[in-house]
């Protein structure tokens, strides 16, 4: 009984574990096991090009496959037109990856692979995935920034229209919450992926438990919560694509800030 | 919350494959392919927005060669107009002339029928006077007995029947 418990842990699932005798390998000093997070990012990477290179026919009337990379394309080519301009279009390759890649590790990470025993791992559910890439993302807003307006890149923390009495005040705050960006940025991702995966998780131990404690629990608790899990689940498919959005489109923000101030 | 608890021992891998992966992910699918997606794409519209220009064009041509048409018809419709009116006013005139012509050939004919007329009755007029002129001699001889000359007769008769 006791290993079944540990089994239903919600979470378990986000543990992270060295694959293959990997445990211990290094590099200068830091440990690079390759890791089950690093394999389903490599799954990850590997759709993503499998996927790209598929809309790559070139054809002039498109087939179906082609018309969905041209549609992920036109969407992200679209936010940057739409949010920085003509200017927008050099920073399509990152931004494409960066959309592409969470949204393919979220919904990797929804595969219903348990069922043939094998487990996705959900890596944008650790905040030092997240965490990087926004490292990314504002170290690209930093450098561009500051590459094309210099010092008077400053002046985006004091708004236009500001009163010089407040100017002090302001800049404070601005700063502020221009430090507090990539955190927001990481933390909203990872809290929103781990959240859904360990309320299906949850869910799934009810119906296991409730079904276990016989028919008349499986009634009352198992079957709703069931089928609970089958609309949560589709509510987590949205989920994957609406935070890999909000990311991608939170970059493009920032980059528009550094890019065109204000 | 393995996140954290794992967070010391794991923090170097999660971040050194991340980077490898997203960089692979960036210099093959972000710089490699969706440049060339893209500009297949831009191909597209590009060649869009030519047809329909050329669309466009090949209609306002449409348009400007039915305006000639147009334009050139009804040029056509006024000179067969002018034609016509021309020719009616020629045939009207032809036939006035004509019909003058006849006018003319009858008002001669008229006169000379006149002329004609009036020879005869002064030579029949005449011919009275001589007839009764001699009747008048013949007459006076008769009944007078007197000779008269035919011109003494003459003149009596003319004056006798300027009288009369």
């Amino acid at each position: 009984m006791a290993a079944e418990v540990a089994k239903l842990d919600p979470m378990h699932q986000f543990t992270i574990a060295p694959l293959g005798g990997s445990a211990d390998w290094t590099l200068a000093g830091f440990n690079i096991a390759f890791t089950n997070s690093a394999l389903w990012m490599a799954f990850a990477a590997l759709a993503l090009i499998v996927f790209v290179a598929g809309g790559m026919k070139r054809e002039l009337v498109p087939g179906r496959w082609q018309m969905a990379v041209e549609f992920f394309t036109g969407f992200i080519d679209n936010m940057l037109q739409a949010n920085i301009g003509n200017n927008g279009r050099k920073y399509m390759p990152y931004v494409f990856s960066l959309f592409m890649f969470i949204l393919f590790a979220n919904m990797l990470g929804l595969l219903p692979l348990g069922v043939i025993g094998l487990h996705p791992f959900t890596f944008t559910s650790h905040f030092t995935v997240t965490g990087v890439l926004a490292l990314i993302t504002i170290s690209i807003v930093l450098v561009v920034g500051f590459w094309k307006h210099g010092l008077h890149f400053f002046s985006l923390f004091v708004p236009s229209g500001t009163p010089v009495p407040m100017i002090p005040v302001i800049f404070v705050i601005e700063i502020f919450s221009f430090i507090l960006r990539p955190f927001s940025l990481a933390l909203r991702l990872f809290v929103a992926m781990m959240a859904g995966h360990v309320l299906l998780e949850v869910l799934s131990s009810f119906v296991i438990d409730g079904t276990n404690a016989g028919p008349l629990w499986a009634g009352v608790v198992g079957l709703p919560s069931y089928l609970l899990m089958i609309g949560i689940c589709a509510l987590e498919i949205l989920v994957s694509g609406i935070q890999a959005y909000v990311f991608a489109l939170l970059t493009v923000f920032y980059i528009n800030d550094a890019e065109n101030l204000h | 919350m393995p996140q954290i608890a794992q967070l010391a021992q794991t923090y170097s891998s999660q971040i050194f494959w991340l980077l490898v992966f997203f960089g692979i992910v960036f210099v093959f699918v972000g710089r490699g392919m969706v440049p060339k997606v893209m500009s297949t794409v831009d191909l597209r519209d590009q060649r869009i927005s030519g047809d329909l220009a050329a669309a466009t064009a090949a209609r306002e041509k449409a348009d400007e060669e039915e305006e000639n048409w147009r334009r050139r018809e009804n040029e056509n419709r006024a000179s067969a107009h002018a034609i016509v009116v021309e020719a009616k006013a020629k045939a009207a005139a032809d036939s006035e002339s004509k019909l003058a012509a006849a006018q003319k050939r009858l008002d001669a004919k008229l006169a000379e029928a006149e002329a004609d007329i009036d020879a005869a009755r002064v030579s029949a007029l005449a011919e009275v006077e001589g007839v009764a002129a001699e009747a008048a001699q013949d007459i006076v001889q008769r009944i007078a007995g007197l000779k008269v000359t035919a011109a003494k007769a003459n003149s009596a008769v003319k004056k006798a029947m300027s009288d009369a």
